[in-house]
C-alpha cells in the first residue's frame, strides 16, 4: 500500500539536555503503508527523537504534526503502539495481564490469543514477566505496541536480544503491520533489519539528520564500488589507475575500492584487455551508514 | 443499563495491576505486614496487655505508614528506572488511573494490617469497641494513608531505586518514633513533643485514638496538619513529575 498519506511530519526539531544538544534541525515524515528506518550510532539522538514523537519528551523547538493535529492528545496516542528501548514493566505481572492490561487503553485492540500466537508467546500466557526469557520478553513487549492495531507503531530497536527465528518472526509481524496500512518508524542498528524492511532511510548523526531517501538512495550517497578481478596486472599498477582508493591482491584475485566503478573498470581493461571474472557492487547500507556517520569526525579533524 | 465492562476498563485494569503487582511481591508484603502485626502482638499483648486498646491505634497507625510510603516510594522509584512510566506515558493510559491504583494497593494493605491487627486484639487483646467504633477507626486509617502515599510518590519520584529503600526508612523510621507511635509522645523531653506535634503521624494517631475513645483529639489541628502535608506533597509530586520530562532516555 502506497497511498503517500503522511501520518506524522516533524519539522525543525531541536532538542537539548541543559546545555548539551541531541537533536537540531531535524525534519521526518512518515507515510501510511511504509517503514522507515532510522539509522544512527549510539547516542545520534534517535531515543530522543522518538520520544518527542511520543509525547514522553516536551517539544523545545520546532514542530510535529500526527494524523493532521497536534501530537499531545490522547486521542493521537490511542492510533500509536511504541515499543521503548528501554520498556520495563511491572514484573510481576503475565503475559496476558500485561496484553489485557494494554489492550483496555485502546479501542479497538487486538484479540488477546490470536496476538499471544502470533508473537509466539502461546502456552506462556500464565508466566510472569519475571520469569521469562531475554527474547521471549521483547515478543512481549512487541505485542504490547501492536495490541491496539496502531496506525503508527514506533519501534525502538525491537529485535535486540532476540535470536535469528524470533528476530525473522518480528520482521515478519512488522511487514503485516506494513500490508494492513500502519506507518512503522523502526530504529535498529542491524543493517540487514533496514535492508529487509525499509521503505525510507533517515540516518541521524550527532543529533542531525545526515542523509534521507530509499535504501537504494543511501547506498548512492557514498560513490564508492567494489571492483573483483582476475588480473595480471601488479598491485602497484592496481593501485594507479584512476579512482582508486585502495587495492589488495589475494592469489589472483585483486579486489579495488574506487570511488567512480565504471571508470576505474574502463582503465582496468585498457591497461589488462585479458582481465576476466569481472564482478562489481556499488556500497552497501553498512558501507553506506559508516560512511555517511563518520564524516563528521573528518570534517572536524 | 450500563454495564461495566471489566477487561476494557483502563482504571479498572490499571488498578487490579498494581495490587497484584504488590501482593506477588514478598519483599513488600512480607514486611508490611508482618513488622506492625508482630511489633503489636510483643508490645500490645505481651509486654503491656492493659495498654493493648492505645497500642492497637498508634501500630496500626504505624502500619498504614509504612504501607503508604513504601509501595508509592519504592515501586515508583523502581518503576521509573525500568522504563514503565515511560512506556505508560507513552500510551494513552490514563495516568490518574496508574496513581489511583498505587493508591488501592496501599489502602488495601493499610485495611489488611488494620484487619488483621484489630483481630488480634479483639480475640487476644481482649480489646472491646462497638461496630461503629471498628468502622471509624479503619476508616480514619484508610483515609490517612493519602498524605503518606502522596509523600511516598513523590520521594519515589526524586529518588533512585536503589537509595530510594534507605532514605525512605530513614524518613519513616525516626518520623514513627518521633510522633510517639512506639512510646507515648507524653514520655518524650519537652521540646520532643513539640516536634512531634509537627509530624502527620502523631496527627493521625490522634485522630485513631479519638474514636477508638482513647483520648480526645483536637480535629481541626490534626485533620490541618494532614491537609497541609497533602497538599506540600502534592505540590512536590507535580514538579517531580514535570522533572520526568527533562530526564535524558
Amino acid at each position: 500500500m502506497s497511498d503517500n498519506i503522511q501520518v506524522a511530519a516533524c519539522r525543525s526539531l531541536g532538542y537539548c539536555y541543559g546545555p548539551a544538544m541531541a537533536l537540531e534541525g531535524v525534519d521526518l515524515a512518515l507515510t501510511r503503508g511504509k517503514v522507515t528506518a532510522l539509522l544512527g550510532p549510539n547516542g545520534a539522538g534517535k531515543t530522543t527523537l522518538i520520544h518527542l514523537l511520543l509525547g514522553v519528551l516536551p517539544l523545545q523547538q520546532g514542530t510535529i504534526r500526527l494524523f493532521g493535529g497536534t501530537a499531545d492528545t490522547r486521542g493521537a496516542r490511542q492510533r500509536i503502539g511504541a515499543m521503548l528501548q528501554i520498556g520495563g514493566v511491572q514484573h510481576n505481572l503475565t503475559a496476558r495481564e500485561l496484553i489485557e492490561l494494554f489492550a483496555s487503553f485502546y479501542p479497538a485492540p487486538v484479540e488477546t490469543d490470536s496476538l499471544l500466537a502470533e508473537c509466539g508467546l502461546a502456552g506462556l500466557e500464565a508466566r510472569r514477566f519475571d520469569r521469562l526469557s531475554g527474547g521471549q520478553r521483547q515478543r512481549l513487549l512487541f505485542a504490547l505496541a501492536v495490541v491496539g492495531h496502531p496506525e503508527l507503531l514506533i519501534l525502538d530497536e525491537p529485535t535486540t536480544g532476540l535470536d535469528p527465528a524470533a528476530r525473522r518472526r518480528v520482521w515478519g509481524a512488522i511487514e503485516a503491520r506494513r500490508a494492513e496500512g500502519a506507518s512503522i518508524l523502526l530504529s535498529t542498528h542491524f543493517m540487514e533489519e533496514a535492508e529487509r524492511l525499509a521503505d525510507h532511510i533517515c540516518v541521524l548523526d550527532r543529533g542531525r539528520v545526515r542523509a534521507t531517501g530509499t535504501p537504494d538512495e543511501i547506498r548512492r550517497c557514498v560513490p564508492r564500488d567494489t571492483i573483483r578481478t582476475r588480473t595480471g596486472l601488479p598491485i602497484q599498477r592496481l593501485r594507479e589507475l584512476p579512482e582508486v582508493q585502495h587495492a589488495a591482491i589475494d592469489g589472483d584475485t585483486a579486489q579495488l575500492l574506487s570511488g567512480a566503478g565504471t571508470r576505474t573498470l574502463r582503465a582496468l581493461l585498457e591497461a589488462d584487455p585479458g582481465a576476466d571474472l569481472l564482478e562489481m557492487r556499488g556500497a552497501d547500507l553498512e558501507t553506506a551508514f559508516l560512511a555517511l556517520t563518520t564524516a563528521h569526525d573528518r570534517e572536524a579533524a | 443499563m450500563t454495564t461495566l465492562n471489566f477487561n476494557r476498563n483502563p482504571w479498572l485494569q490499571l488498578i487490579q495491576a498494581q495490587c497484584l503487582n504488590l501482593v506477588r511481591e514478598p519483599a513488600y508484603t512480607l514486611p508490611t505486614l508482618l513488622f506492625p502485626v508482630m511489633f503489636y502482638a510483643f508490645f500490645g499483648l505481651v509486654m503491656l496487655p492493659a495498654q493493648s486498646t492505645w497500642l492497637l491505634c498508634t501500630f496500626a497507625t504505624f502500619g498504614v505508614v509504612g504501607a503508604a510510603l513504601f509501595s508509592f516510594g519504592i515501586s515508583i522509584a523502581t518503576e521509573r528506572a525500568q522504563g514503565w512510566l515511560k512506556l505508560l506515558r507513552a500510551s494513552p493510559a490514563p495516568v490518574s488511573a496508574l496513581i489511583a491504583g498505587k493508591a488501592a494497593g496501599a489502602l488495601l494493605f493499610g485495611l489488611m494490617i488494620v484487619v488483621l491487627m484489630s483481630a488480634l486484639a479483639a480475640g487476644l487483646g481482649g480489646v472491646r469497641l462497638d461496630t461503629g467504633q471498628w468502622l471509624a477507626l479503619a476508616a480514619v486509617l484508610a483515609v490517612g494513608t493519602l498524605p503518606f502515599s502522596l509523600i511516598g510518590l513523590s520521594m519515589g519520584l526524586w529518588l533512585s531505586p536503589n537509595a530510594a529503600p534507605a532514605v525512605i526508612n530513614i524518613v519513616f523510621l525516626p518520623m514513627v518514633f518521633l510522633s510517639g507511635l512506639w512510646v507515648p509522645a507524653s514520655q518524650f523531653p519537652a521540646w520532643l513533643q513539640g516536634l512531634a506535634a509537627w509530624l502527620p503521624p502523631y496527627h493521625l494517631a490522634e485522630l485513631a485514638l479519638h474514636v477508638a475513645g482513647e483520648k480526645p483529639a483536637d480535629w481541626a489541628r490534626s485533620v490541618g496538619v494532614l491537609l497541609g502535608y497533602s497538599a506540600l506533597f502534592t505540590a512536590l509530586t507535580a514538579i517531580g513529575w514535570r522533572r520526568l520530562d527533562g530526564i535524558r532516555p
